[in-house]
């Protein structure tokens, strides 16, 4: 009964951050990723107990994907559900794409999986998505750089990038999702 | 790149999000799609000539309503497995409905028929048109209605896929009954329902590789 209780407060008060957030409320939007990024990768981890490497880079594609999906969330519906399903989806698509790699690849290269994961810090992500960030075409990558690292505004990146606001907007729009896609396409 | 490095990219100048946007696609997709059929349909096949009498017969609406109820039921059943997390509770019962009743209807009428009678009120004139063309005019709905599930997030991609298709095979036959010139029960039970069910096998094969996210 407490346990319930405990889960429903948290999941209305990350419910309240979202909505708050989807709003145009920042600090309540960046609050609502932390929080998620605690739980996602307690969720993840319990799922993932034989390739502990993989936790945080999963973590970190479902921000992405939850990010990127957050217009099909609806302030009516239950955040745990709609979270454990992107989260879910995000697993079983890196599970499909570990068995076709494993398919093709010589069975050797698990221990040197092995041998490569005993060093990683368990915080750190395996796969840099700032590398990544860098292979964007810079239409999506200047955007991108500029206002979401830089933190300046749409319309001084416009000035700095000599590209209309809309552009920068879709710029940063399409680039995260270009992100993705190559997380999808590159693992 | 650290996950709070990434928090803090992903949330900086995140800015607010349009509200109802799964809906307003769908809103799009379908009328782009309705109207895609009507011209097709207008510009391939034409109403039928005697439509002005036949609105007067029950069989007439019974097709329409039909076709109508699956339309309307599979709306819900696209728009549900767009987003992540949503159960589809009633939405079986209400696809199952329409396709129960006509069933139904199509049994009396075969049992109360002249065993002479019976073939051609399974087959009438058009049986082997019909799917086809039902599927030829779902095509501009698929197209339009994949579009509006593609932009959200399907989590179930062969199932979002078949009811997408559902859903156009639905909106192609609804257009093709103002063409269609049969009204037998067991015809639309069977050639109609057979029409929608293309677009439908179309789309469960399809969605997995279109609406991959």
């Amino acid at each position: 009964m407490q346990e319930t209780g405990r889960l429903n407060a948290s999941e209305q008060r990350l419910g309240d951050l979202l909505n708050r957030g989807l709003a145009g409320d920042a600090p309540a939007y960046h609050a609502f990723l932390q929080e998620l990024s605690v739980h996602l990768r307690a969720f993840l981890r319990k799922r993932l107990v034989r390739l502990p490497d993989e936790v945080e880079d999963l973590v970190q594609e479902s921000l992405l994907a939850i990010h990127n999906q957050r217009h099909t969330y609806d302030a009516g519906q239950p955040l745990t559900a709609w979270i454990h399903a992107i989260a879910k989806y995000k697993l079983v698509d890196l599970l499909r794409r570990r068995a076709k790699r494993d398919l093709l690849t010589d069975p050797l290269d698990d221990e040197f999986d092995f041998a490569s994961a005993a060093d990683t810090e368990a915080a750190d992500a395996r796969r840099d998505l700032g590398k990544l960030l860098e292979q964007l075409p810079d239409r999506q990558r200047l955007p991108i750089v500029h206002m979401k690292l830089e933190g300046l505004s749409v319309a001084e990146t416009a000035r700095l990038t000599g590209m209309s606001e809309s552009a920068v907007k879709v710029g940063v729009h399409r680039g995260l999702k270009a992100l993705a896609a190559m997380i999808r396409s590159d693992a | 790149m650290r996950t709070d490095d990434l928090v803090t990219m992903l949330a900086t100048g995140a800015g607010a999000v349009q509200p109802n946007q799964s809906a307003r696609r769908y809103a799009t997709a379908v009328a782009w799609g309705a109207l895609g059929a009507a011209l097709l349909m207008a510009a391939l096949l034409g109403p039928r000539p005697n439509l002005a009498a036949a609105v007067l017969t029950p069989m007439f609406w019974v097709k329409v309503a039909f076709v109508a109820c699956l339309a309307a039921a599979s709306l819900p059943a696209a728009l549900r497995l767009s987003r992540p997390g949503l159960r589809l509770s009633w939405v079986p019962g209400a696809l199952s409905a329409p396709v129960i009743a006509i069933w139904l209807l199509a049994a009396v009428q075969l049992t109360r028929a002249d065993a002479t009678q019976r073939a051609a009120l399974f087959f009438g004139e058009t049986a082997d048109s019909c799917p086809l063309l039902i599927a030829l005019l779902s095509a501009p709905a698929f197209v339009a209605v994949m579009w509006a599930m593609k932009g959200l997030a399907p989590t179930r991609l062969r199932l979002a896929g078949a009811a997408a298709g559902l859903l156009s095979g639905a909106i192609g036959a609804l257009v093709y009954s103002l063409h269609c010139p049969e009204s037998g029960a067991p015809f639309i039970a069977f050639w109609y329902l057979l029409g929608m069910l293309i677009p439908t096998v179309v789309g469960a094969v399809l969605g997995p590789r279109l609406l991959r996210w």
